[in-house]
C-alpha cells in the first residue's frame, strides 16, 4: 500500500482567504490558517485516498436573508470574503448530502457564531453566521431536517443561540468558558430556549483551565446522551479551536488531543471552523488532529512538540464542578416538558427586552422580542431593534413550521407596521420569502 | 547543430537540427535489455557523415531510470527518516533499510527537538551490515530548515557517498512525497551513475566533445553534473519531449488542447496561454507519488489499433490492443479501419476490402453497412476523447485556490485550438474539429517531434524562495540557501533575489 487511505471519505473544504483581514492586525487576518496549511500540506494530507478539496462558491444575498436582518441591507454589511465563508460551509454539507463524502469540514474564515438575527455590525469578529446559513438553505434545498448544532468554540455560540432560540428542530448546544470569564458574558444553564423550544438551547459553560479530562467528560456524560436522545438527522460541530492551551484569548487547557477525541466522538457531519488565534502552535496539530479524526485515520501521533502532561493535568475540584454542572444540565434536560409549563403556562405570548454590543463595530443595540405562544407551531414572532448609530427597525419571522394563522398574522404584522421604524423586514420562511419596505 | 534523442519504450528517435531544419532522423527499436548499447547504436548511425564539431548540444531523454523503478530493479536503499508529529506513515513501499528518529522541526524551520546521535550510529551499522549502497534521510519539514538532513549526511559521507537529502529535491511541502522522492533518487543513482559513465567514455572514444543534457519531466534539460545528483528527474520525460515538439512545431498564445494519437494509447496535454500546464505537485510513478516537476499529461487506454468489440449493442473501442489493424492483417477491428471505410485514410484497394471486411462483421451485430459502422466507430472515438477531455477540464479547472481573488477572477483553461499529432492524426483532424468546435491542426513532420522536443528543450530549474519577515529569514532549500533578512523584505526584493 503505497497511499494511505481513509475510513471515512472526507471533503475539505480548506479557504485560507489569504487576501483578506478585518484590519492588518487583527487576530482575524490573512496569515491565519497560513500555519495551518504548511502542516496539512506537509502531512500530505491531500494524497491521502478519501479526502477530497472543494472549492467554496458564493452564498448569495437570499442565502443571508433566510437567517438575517442586515441592517440597512446585506450588501452594505457584508464583504465578499463573508459569501465565501458561508458559501464554503454549503458546499462541505452539500457533499454529505449528495453522499460525495461521509463528512465534511470546512475551514473557512471569519467566523459567524457569534452573528444574531439582526446584523447592525460585527461582533467577536462575526458578522454573518456560517452555519445557520449553511444549514438554512440545505433545509431549503432538502426538505425539513432535525438537527443538533454543538458549538465547541471557546465563546459562548450567542448568535447561534439567537437564531434558533425558538425551534424545537434545532438543537444548540454549546459548550464554552464561563461567561462570567469570557466574552461574550452570556451562554448561562438558564438559557434554555424560547417558549417554542424549550429545553432546546443547552449552555455548558466550564470553568477556566478545564482540561481534555473535563471536556471529554463533558461529551461522554452529558452531549451524547442528549444526542442519543434527541434523535438528529445531521451534526453540526461549530468547531471553534480556541479552547487549545497556547490559545492567546482564552484560559482552557485542551489540546490537539482532546481536539481529534472530541470530533471522534462526536462525530459530526460537517465540522466549521470558528475561532482559534494561537495560529503558530496551536491550530496546526488541532486541525491536522480533527481532519484525521473525521477521516477515521490514526491521530494519535498529532501532539504539540510543547505539550507536557504534567502541565496540563486538571485540578480536582474542577473535575468534580463539572461532573456535578453535567448531572444538574441533564436534570434540566429530562425535565425539559414540566419547566416549560411553569414557565409559560397560561401565557398567549412572551416578551423580553435585552442589549447586544457589537464590540468589534462598537455599536450599542436594545431589543424588544414579542414570541406568540401557538399550540400548532412554534409561533410567529418580532424583534423590535434599535441601535445608537440610529436605525430603528422592525423584523417579523414566520418559523418553518408556521401554521396557517401564524403565516397571516406575520404578514399582517408587516403589513399594519408604522412608519417609525427605518425598516420593516418579514422573513417568511415557509415560503422562503424575504420582504422589506 | 544541435541533436534531440528521445528514447520510447518501443523505439528510439533521433534527430540533428540546424537552425531549425531537420538535417537528418534515425529510428530505431530499443533494446530493453541494453538500453545503453540502444542509444549509442542510434548516436553512432545519426551522426555519420555530420561534422561533429558544430555539434552544440546533445539533449537525450532515456528512460534508463524510469526502467529501474517500473522493473523493479532499483537498489536497496538505506533510509533515514524524521518523522515528527503527525500521522505514523510507515513508507512501507520504500526497499532496503528504514530507521524512524526522533527530534522534530516545526512548520517555521525551528528546532523542537533536536538529533539523537546515537541513532544516527545505530542505522549507520545497520546500513553496513546490510551492505546498502545508496542512502536517503529525510526529515519534516526540511525544506524550511535542512539542517537535521545536512548533519545526518556528513555523518554518513564517508561510508555512504550517494546520500540523498530530500530538501535538495524540492522545496514544496509534502513531506511523504519528499521521502519517495528521495528514496527514488537514491535507488536509481548507481544505474543512472552507469549510464552516465558509458555514456561519457563512449563519447570521448567518438570523439564528441558537445555538453550532453538530459531531458526531465518538465520539459527542461539538466546538466550531466546536476543529472548525477537529481536522477530521479529523468523519469518520464517522454511525454514532455511529445509536447515540446507539438509546441516548437505549432507555436500559440491561447489556451490549446494538445493530442498525440499513438497506436495503443491517446496522451493528453493542455497549454494555458501557451504555456504548458504542469503537474500541481508531482509526477506519480508505479505508484509513488513524487514532487518531480513534470508536465501535466494523461493517457488513455484509445489509440489507432485499440481493439473494437459491440456488446449488447454498444460500442467499446480500447483499451487493449491486439495487434495491428484489421486492414493491415491485425486480429479485431480498429478505429484505423474505420478510418479507411470511411475514406479518411488513404489505403489501396486490397487493404480497403480488409477494413470492409472489419467493418461490416461488426457491422452486422448492429444491423448497419461498414460505411456506417465505420461513421459510428469514429463518432464513438470522437466522443471518448471529448468527455474525457472535458472531465479533465473539469478537474483542473477545479484545483483547489486559496484567495478570493483567484477564487473570483481566477484562471480557467479553455482550449481554443487543437494541435494532434500521431499516426492517425490527420485523418482524425477534421472528426476533432466537428467534435470540439474548434480549429484543429495537424503539423508536418509529426513523426520525429518527440525528437524535436527533445532537442528544443532548454535547462530548467525549480526553486522555492520562502521569505519570513517575522523570523527575519530567507530559505530556497534547492539551493541550499539559508540567509538573514530584514523585516522590511518586500515581495518585490523576493522576486529579484529569486531571478538571480
Amino acid at each position: 500500500m503505497r497511499t494511505i487511505k481513509a475510513k471515512n471519505k472526507l471533503g475539505l473544504v480548506f479557504f485560507p482567504a489569504f487576501d483578506w483581514a478585518i484590519h492588518p492586525t487583527h487576530s482575524e487576518r490573512e496569515e491565519r490558517l497560513l500555519y495551518t496549511q504548511d502542516q496539512v500540506f506537509e502531512e500530505g494530507i491531500e494524497d491521502i485516498a478519501g479526502i477530497r478539496f472543494y472549492n467554496p462558491v458564493m452564498a448569495t444575498e437570499k442565502d443571508v436573508s433566510r437567517v438575517h436582518f442586515c441592517v440597512p441591507d446585506v450588501p452594505s454589511r457584508l464583504t465578499q470574503s463573508h459569501l465565501v465563508a458561508a458559501g464554503g460551509a454549503i458546499v462541505a454539507l452539500q457533499k454529505v448530502m449528495e453522499k460525495e463524502v461521509d463528512k465534511a469540514f470546512a475551514l473557512v474564515r471569519p467566523p459567524g457564531h457569534h452573528a444574531q438575527r439582526i446584523v447592525h455590525g460585527s461582533r467577536g469578529f462575526c458578522t454573518i453566521n456560517t452555519e445557520a446559513i449553511m444549514l438554512e438553505k440545505i433545509r431549503q434545498m432538502y426538505g425539513p431536517l432535525r438537527v443538533a448544532i454543538v458549538d465547541t468554540d471557546c465563546h459562548h455560540g450567542d448568535g447561534t443561540q439567537d437564531i434558533y432560540w425558538n425551534d424545537p428542530d434545532t438543537l444548540f448546544i454549546s459548550i464554552h468558558q464561563d461567561g462570567r470569564t469570557l466574552y461574550p458574558g452570556s451562554g448561562f444553564v438558564e438559557e434554555f430556549g424560547g417558549p417554542g423550544a424549550y429545553g432546546y438551547n443547552i449552555n455548558i459553560p466550564l470553568p477556566p483551565e478545564t482540561g481534555d479530562e473535563g471536556y471529554l467528560y463533558v461529551i461522554d456524560n452529558l452531549v451524547l446522551p442528549i444526542l442519543a436522545e434527541y434523535k438528529p438527522d445531521l451534526i453540526i460541530n461549530s468547531a471553534g479551536q480556541d479552547n487549545h492551551y497556547s490559545d492567546p484569548l482564552t484560559r482552557m487547557n485542551f489540546t490537539a488531543q482532546g481536539y481529534a477525541k472530541l470530533n471522534d466522538k462526536l462525530n459530526p457531519h460537517v465540522a466549521v471552523l470558528e475561532g482559534g488565534y494561537s495560529i503558530e502552535g496551536g491550530l496546526p496539530y488541532v486541525n491536522v488532529g480533527i481532519i484525521l479524526a473525521l477521516a477515521g485515520l490514526d491521530y494519535s501521533h498529532v501532539v504539540e512538540p510543547d505539550y507536557r502532561e504534567e502541565r496540563f493535568r486538571q485540578p480536582k475540584e474542577i473535575t468534580e464542578y463539572i461532573a456535578r454542572l453535567c448531572e444538574v444540565i441533564y436534570t434540566y434536560w429530562k425535565e425539559r416538558d414540566r419547566l416549560k409549563e411553569e414557565h409559560y403556562k397560561g401565557l398567549d405570548h412572551f416578551e423580553r427586552t435585552r442589549r447586544v454590543y457589537y464590540d468589534t463595530d462598537g455599536i450599542l443595540e436594545n431589543q424588544a422580542e414579542r414570541f406568540k405562544i401557538c399550540p400548532h407551531c412554534s409561533g410567529v414572532n418580532t424583534i423590535d431593534s434599535r441601535s445608537d448609530q440610529g436605525a430603528q427597525i422592525l423584523a417579523v419571522i414566520i418559523p418553518r413550521d408556521a401554521c396557517p394563522d401564524c403565516v397571516d398574522e406575520g404578514y399582517k404584522v408587516y403589513r399594519e407596521a408604522t412608519s417609525r421604524y427605518s425598516k420593516i423586514y418579514l422573513q417568511d420562511r415557509v415560503n422562503d420569502c424575504f420582504l422589506a419596505k | 547543430m544541435i541533436v534531440g534523442l528521445d528514447m520510447g519504450g518501443t523505439n528510439i528517435d533521433a534527430i540533428v537540427l540546424d537552425q531549425g531544419q531537420i538535417i537528418k532522423t534515425v529510428k530505431k527499436p530499443t533494446d530493453r535489455e541494453n538500453l545503453f548499447q540502444s542509444i549509442w547504436a542510434v548516436l553512432e548511425e545519426l551522426l555519420v557523415g555530420i561534422d561533429k564539431r558544430k555539434i552544440s548540444r546533445i539533449n537525450l531523454s532515456t528512460t534508463v531510470s524510469t526502467n529501474a523503478i517500473v522493473e523493479k530493479k532499483a537498489d536497496p536503499v538505506g533510509m533515514i527518516v524524521q518523522r515528527g508529529p503527525g500521522l505514523p506513515y510507515e513508507f512501507q513501499s520504500c526497499t532496503g533499510e528504514k530507521v524512524f528518529i526522533s527530534g522534530y522541526i516545526d512548520h517555521r524551520g525551528q528546532v523542537v527537538k533536536d538529533l539523537d546521535l546515537r541513532e544516527i550510529k545505530k542505522a549507520k551499522d545497520l546500513f553496513k551490515e546490510k551492505h546498502i549502497k545508496a542512502c536517503a534521510v529525510v526529515t519534516k519539514f526540511s525544506a524550511r530548515n535542512p539542517s537535521h538532513e545536512q548533519r545526518i549526511k556528513k555523518l554518513l559521507d564517508k561510508e555512504f557517498p550517494l546520500t540523498t537529502m530530500g530538501h535538495t529535491l524540492s522545496g514544496k511541502l509534502n513531506f511523504p512525497r519528499r521521502v519517495y522522492t528521495a528514496y527514488l533518487n537514491a535507488a536509481v543513482s548507481n544505474t543512472f551513475q552507469n549510464f552516465a559513465g558509458s555514456l561519457k567514455k563512449s563519447l570521448a572514444r567518438a570523439g564528441i566533445q558537445a555538453p550532453v543534457y538530459i531531458l526531465k519531466a518538465d520539459g527542461g534539460t539538466m546538466n550531466l553534473a546536476t543529472a548525477h545528483e537529481k536522477p530521479v528527474e529523468t523519469i518520464l520525460s517522454g511525454p514532455a519531449a511529445s509536447l515540446l515538439g507539438l509546441i516548437g512545431m505549432c507555436p500559440t498564445e491561447q489556451d490549446a488542447l494538445l493530442l498525440d494519437i499513438g497506436g495503443t494509447t491517446t496522451d493528453i496535454f493542455f497549454l494555458a496561454d501557451g504555456v504548458p500546464v504542469f503537474e500541481p505537485l508531482g509526477i506519480e510513478i508505479s505508484g509513488y507519488k513524487t514532487l518531480v516537476r513534470a508536465i501535466y499529461s494523461v493517457s488513455i487506454g484509445l489509440g489507432g489499433d485499440s481493439r473494437i468489440r459491440v456488446d449488447n449493442g454498444t460500442i467499446q473501442i480500447g483499451p487493449q490492443r491486439e495487434g495491428p489493424p484489421y486492414a493491415f492483417g491485425g486480429p479485431t477491428p480498429t478505429p484505423t479501419d474505420g478510418l479507411i471505410v470511411s475514406g479518411l485514410m488513404k489505403a489501396n484497394g486490397e487493404t480497403l476490402a480488409k477494413a470492409r471486411q472489419g467493418m461490416e462483421v461488426l457491422g452486422r451485430q448492429l444491423g448497419l453497412s461498414p460505411e456506417g459502422m465505420a461513421d459510428k466507430v469514429l463518432n464513438a472515438m470522437g466522443d471518448m476523447l471529448k468527455n474525457k477531455v472535458e472531465s479533465l477540464l473539469q478537474e483542473l479547472n477545479e484545483k483547489p485556490v486559496y484567495t478570493i481573488e483567484e477564487l473570483l477572477y481566477g484562471k480557467r483553461i479553455r482550449p481554443q485550438v487543437i494541435h494532434v499529432i500521431g499516426g492517425p492524426a490527420k485523418a482524425v483532424a477534421p472528426l476533432l474539429s466537428r467534435k470540439f468546435n474548434l480549429p484543429c491542426h495537424c503539423p508536418a513532420n509529426y513523426q520525429v517531434a518527440n525528437a524535436i522536443g527533445a532537442a528544443l528543450a532548454r535547462i530548467t530549474t525549480e526553486i522555492t524562495l520562502l521569505a519570513d519577515t517575522a523570523r527575519g529569514f530567507l530559505s530556497v532549500p534547492e539551493l541550499g540557501i539559508y540567509e538573514k533578512i530584514g523585516r522590511s523584505f518586500t515581495l518585490e526584493q523576493a522576486r529579484e533575489k529569486a531571478l538571480k
